[in-house]
């Protein structure tokens, strides 16, 4: 019979394997609680042929082994009890092959409870002629699940302790229950007997027990983990077959790690991974729905519209030249800013706008589009600075009701500047900002001078929210938006800039008289403007001009006087204006004008304020004109002698060579007229108000002796 | 950032705005791959951009095997030829701390920093104005030292430490999840350990001997000097230092993508704490 198996031999190769590692590990009874290594097999296929003559020996002893585990392994055998049992039956019979085939065949989803095998000690090939019976369904069920294979693997492995006669397997069976639950020595035990290779039955070579106790060495179950070597090894080297990385020896131990780690894999949590991703699916969406923008109804009417009206700047080309430069933000990322710009533009009645740039920020960054609106299309704000000049003039009046007359303070509250109005001066455009595209674009509240001149003063990371406080000395009067629009404002006003004769003054017939307060403020594209030669705007400075205007030190870009006002506001207020140490005359503040050449701004420390480079030094031709600014860090100019683009990528900080000092507090103010009411003065002493006393006294005596000697001039008289 | 890898890593760097214009980028291409080959170097990595007043040095480091060992620096002014800069030492950093500003561009341009020094003749001792020459490129080895010490960070797992010694960079490192990549903590200096030693036995004990034998950015000084933010919608883990405004860290989570450049004026930011 067994030679009968011979031809069959090559396919339980595979069993094999797996039958061994089944039996040993059935036989320590450990639990593998791990789903069997489909690259097992492999393996075992390799380890087929050396332990293939044994399994056949080894047949015989499944079915008793199988008796053996409920008794011997209850750890062992986690699942399927039917299957064992439907062996064991047949088993316990040794006799019919027949049925246990069948039984075999049934069952084939059975776990490892063929680690019921432990007994793999039971010897006895009484069963040989069951074994190679067995064996021969065993090719039956190799095409079926693996396990079944493994199962069936297993039996042979108890077999190689050899073919002994039943009594002995009797009494070995019982050796072995007790082995179950030691980690046995017993397997090694009938190693030492097993049948010889080369089909003889006789005396088991030495390299063949020498291979079986190998075997089982590696197949003992730790006592920790539950794993066993064996098993690890084969997985690990059938990842490595399967996925052949380089160099897969310098990185074994890793290979390993991961091995271990694959068991204890989790089934699929739906409610693992949807936490973390749950924000970049909300983007994605959103973003999606910049894609999506474009198809609306009436497609063709739109498209034509859209082509005439034109309010989009062509931001791509822009990225394209400024890319040249080596600033920019990556095409993709750019092309959805495009397209939030174009759902900005569809949404508002824009007249104009324009990419301005990206503020970075600690949580996150801000992307700024300029923004002009159609005329009359302006939403009105409201207006605050009114409120504040009242409060003040109340507070003054409060004082006066106090029942003590407490000394008048004449302090007065500088008046605030007023803003200017929209469209004008540092309010020409209107900003909106977006955290990323796809989010809302949000309206910037237009500049105060007073926020300005503050935001000159201080030096503060934006965080990225746009209501977040800004605390700093100085208090800035606003949140982290205004300070935002005020940080644009002058960035703008320093470092907008476009060639000479670009933009030309608009014809004015207004009197001269505006001039004087602000200068020129309006300003057109030069429709005969030729374009300057690239390599000119870069060696020069002086062709390249401002074109908006520069920011006061009051803050604002047109003179306000604030003294006229006052005036006026005398009547109304405070009586006492001699006190008052308001200069009756403001100088008043002079700003360059608008576009003034750009080589006449001033040098920071001898650091020229602009840098020009020509974007490439291999194909001067096609190079295009770019401009640094040194003093705003980040703000990039291009032309290419007719086109030109402006952009800012930064903290939005100024820069400074020298370290930020905060402005030191101002002196205490004198607030009170200074008068013996409120002028502190020591207590006198002891002496000096004896002293005083004295004189006072003195006074009075004398006060009295006149008194007296008038009194006594009179009584003599009566006398 | 990689040189090998340079194209995915400038796109995904490109958040901070400055980056490489197109001949500069294909130059480098083709540059970097020489210098590895003429210097035998294990990884070339493309180190940065320092923005001069006439010129930018672009700047490029070569590894050995040993992932922790010292750098090789080389500078080029166009992206083609690459000279070496000598290793940064400690007279370096200190000679040209004095001098502030920018950088003007020209390796061999020389400071002035006059400095008052005590000369003692005989008995007396009177103060000497001495004008110190500093050149540009001493100061370029410690500015890049500098930063490299300070900001130079690596995901915690990219590297694994063999108890030969030897620092590799582990290759079954497969990113850090999204949760991790949200922290401080998994972010580590990629320089030799200084902190380290501090820790109690108790953090000791939950680190990973062949992980973490760096130091985590959580206890850098200032707290807040770095700005941690996900573009892109959580696909993209983007670090700026704000100690030294244009270092720029990049990590797509859950890839091995990631890398680090620094673009900008090559000046520490000394008012940070105002600024926070």
């Amino acid at each position: 019979m067994e030679d009968s198996t011979s031809p069959k031999q090559e396919k339980e190769n595979q069993e094999k394997l797996g039958e061994a590692r089944r039996s040993w590990e059935g036989k320590t009874a450990a639990s593998p609680q791990y789903s069997e290594p489909e690259s097992s097999e492999p393996l075992e296929a390799k380890q087929g042929p050396e332990t293939g003559r044994q399994s056949r020996s080894s047949r015989p002893w499944s079915p008793q082994s199988r008796a053996r585990t409920p008794l011997g392994g209850p750890a062992g055998p986690e699942t399927s009890s039917p299957a064992p049992l439907s062996r064991r039956e047949p088993s316990s019979t040794p006799s019919p092959p027949a049925p246990a085939r069948q039984d075999l065949a049934a069952p084939p989803q059975s776990h490892r409870t063929t680690s019921v095998i432990p007994e793999a000690g039971t010897p006895y090939p009484d069963p040989l002629e069951q074994s190679s019976d067995k064996r021969e369904s065993v090719p039956l069920h190799t095409s079926q699940s693996e396990r079944n294979t493994f199962q069936q693997s297993q039996q042979p492995k108890p077999h190689p302790c050899g073919p002994r006669d039943v009594s002995y397997n009797n009494a070995k069976q019982k050796e072995l229950r007790f082995d179950v639950f030691q980690e046995a020595d017993s397997n090694s035990d009938c190693d030492l007997q097993l049948p010889a290779p080369g089909g003889s039955e006789g005396a088991p070579s030495m390299l063949e027990t020498a291979i079986q106790n190998a075997k089982a060495y590696l197949l003992k179950t730790s006592s920790k983990s539950g794993f066993n070597l064996y098993d690890h090894l084969s997985n690990m080297l059938t990842k490595i077959l399967n996925e052949r990385p380089e160099n897969a020896v310098d990185i074994f131990e890793n290979i390993s790690q991961d091995v271990k780690m694959a068991h204890f894999s989790k089934k699929f949590d739906a409610l693992h991974n949807e936490n973390e991703m749950l924000p970049t699916y909300e983007i994605a969406e959103k973003q999606k729905a910049l894609f999506l923008q474009g198809h609306l109804e009436g497609v063709d009417q739109e498209l034509e519209d859209e082509i005439a009206e034109n309010a989009l700047p062509n931001v791509m080309e822009s990225a394209f030249y400024f890319e040249q430069a080596g600033v920019g933000l990556g095409t993709d990322e750019t092309y959805r800013i495009f397209l939030a710009l174009k759902q900005l533009t569809d949404t508002h009645p824009i007249q104009r706008c324009r990419f301005w740039g990206k503020i970075l920020g600690l949580e996150m960054n801000y992307i700024v589009a300029e923004v002009e609106f159609r005329e009359g299309e302006d939403e009105e704000e409201v207006e605050e600075e009114d409120v504040a000049e009242e409060r003040d003039n109340g507070e003054s009046e409060a004082d006066e009701d106090e029942e003590d007359e407490l000394p008048k303070s004449f302090y007065k509250a500088p008046q605030a500047i007023p803003k200017e109005e929209s469209r004008t001066g540092a309010n020409k455009y209107v900003y909106f900002v977006c955290n990323e595209p796809g989010r809302p674009w949000v309206k910037l509240p237009p500049v105060i001078p007073a926020q300005i001149v503050i935001a000159r003063k201080i030096k503060k990371f934006f965080t990225g929210r746009l209501d977040a406080p800004v605390i700093s000395y100085p208090p800035f009067p606003g949140n982290e938006s205004n300070y935002l629009r005020a940080q644009i404002a002058r960035i703008s006003a320093g470092t907008h800039v476009s060639p000479l004769g670009f933009y030309q003054f608009g014809e004015e017939e207004g009197e001269e008289e505006e001039e004087v307060e602000g200068g020129q403020n309006s300003f057109e594209e030069n429709p005969d403007f030729e374009g300057i030669q690239v390599i000119d705007l870069v060696e020069s400075l002086s062709n390249w001009v401002h074109h908006v205007q520069h920011i006061l030190s009051q803050g604002r870009c047109n003179w306000f006087n604030s003294i006229q006002k006052n005036e006026e506001e005398e009547e109304e207020g405070e009586e006492e204006d001699e006190e008052k140490e308001e200069p009756d005359y403001i100088e008043q503040e002079v700003g360059p004008p608008l576009l003034t050449p750009i080589s006449e701004d001033l040098e920071i420390q001898n650091i020229p304020p602009w840098t020009t480079r020509l974007s490439s030094n291999l194909i001067p031709q096609y190079a295009i004109a770019v401009l640094q600014s040194n003093l705003w860090p980040g703000a990039y100019a291009f032309s290419n002698g007719k086109k030109f683009e402006n952009f800012y990528i930064g903290w939005g900080h100024k820069y400074s060579p020298d370290n930020y000092t905060p402005p030191v507090p101002p002196p205490v103010y004198q607030e009170y007229p200074s008068g013996p009411e409120i002028t502190e003065m020591d207590d006198p002493s002891v002496e000096e108000e004896q002293a005083f006393r004295a004189a006072q006294e003195a006074v009075l005596l004398a006060a009295e002796n006149e008194e007296s000697e008038e009194d006594e001039d009179e009584e003599d008289d009566y006398d | 950032m990689d040189a090998d890898s340079l194209l995915l890593s400038l796109e995904l760097a490109s958040g901070s705005g400055q980056g490489l214009s197109p001949d500069r980028r294909a130059s480098l291409l083709t540059s970097l791959m020489l210098v590895k080959r003429d210097y035998r170097y294990d990884r070339v990595l493309f180190w940065g951009r320092i923005l001069g007043l006439v010129a930018d040095y672009y700047i490029a480091q070569g590894l050995s095997e040993d992932q922790l060992a010292q750098r090789k620096t080389l500078y080029s002014l166009n992206c083609t030829e690459w000279s070496l800069l000598p290793p940064a030492t400690e007279e370096m950093v200190a000679q040209s701390s004095v001098v502030k500003g920018r950088f003007m561009g020209d390796p061999s341009y020389e400071y002035e920093h006059t400095e008052l020094q005590k000369v003692n003749e005989g008995d007396k001792v009177f103060e000497e104005e001495i004008v110190v020459q500093i050149k540009e490129e001493t100061r370029l080895v410690s500015v890049i030292d500098q930063i490299d010490k300070a900001v130079a960070i690596i995901p915690r797992g990219a590297l694994f430490k063999t108890p030969f010694g030897p620092t590799h960079v582990n290759r079954t490192f497969e990113g850090l999840s999204l949760s991790e990549a949200k922290k401080l903590s998994s972010y580590f200096h990629f320089r030799e350990p200084v902190e380290l030693k501090n820790k109690t036995l108790l953090e000791k004990a939950d680190l990973d001997p062949s992980l973490d034998f760096m130091d985590s950015l959580e206890h850098d000084i200032p707290k807040g000097s770095w700005s941690i933010q996900m573009e892109r919608g959580n696909a993209l883990v983007v670090l700026r230092s704000l100690l030294w405004p244009g270092l720029t860290f990049y990590h797509a989570p859950r890839t091995k993508h990631y890398g680090y450049i620094y673009v900008g004026t090559g000046e520490k930011n000394m008012d940070l704490p105002f600024m926070l």
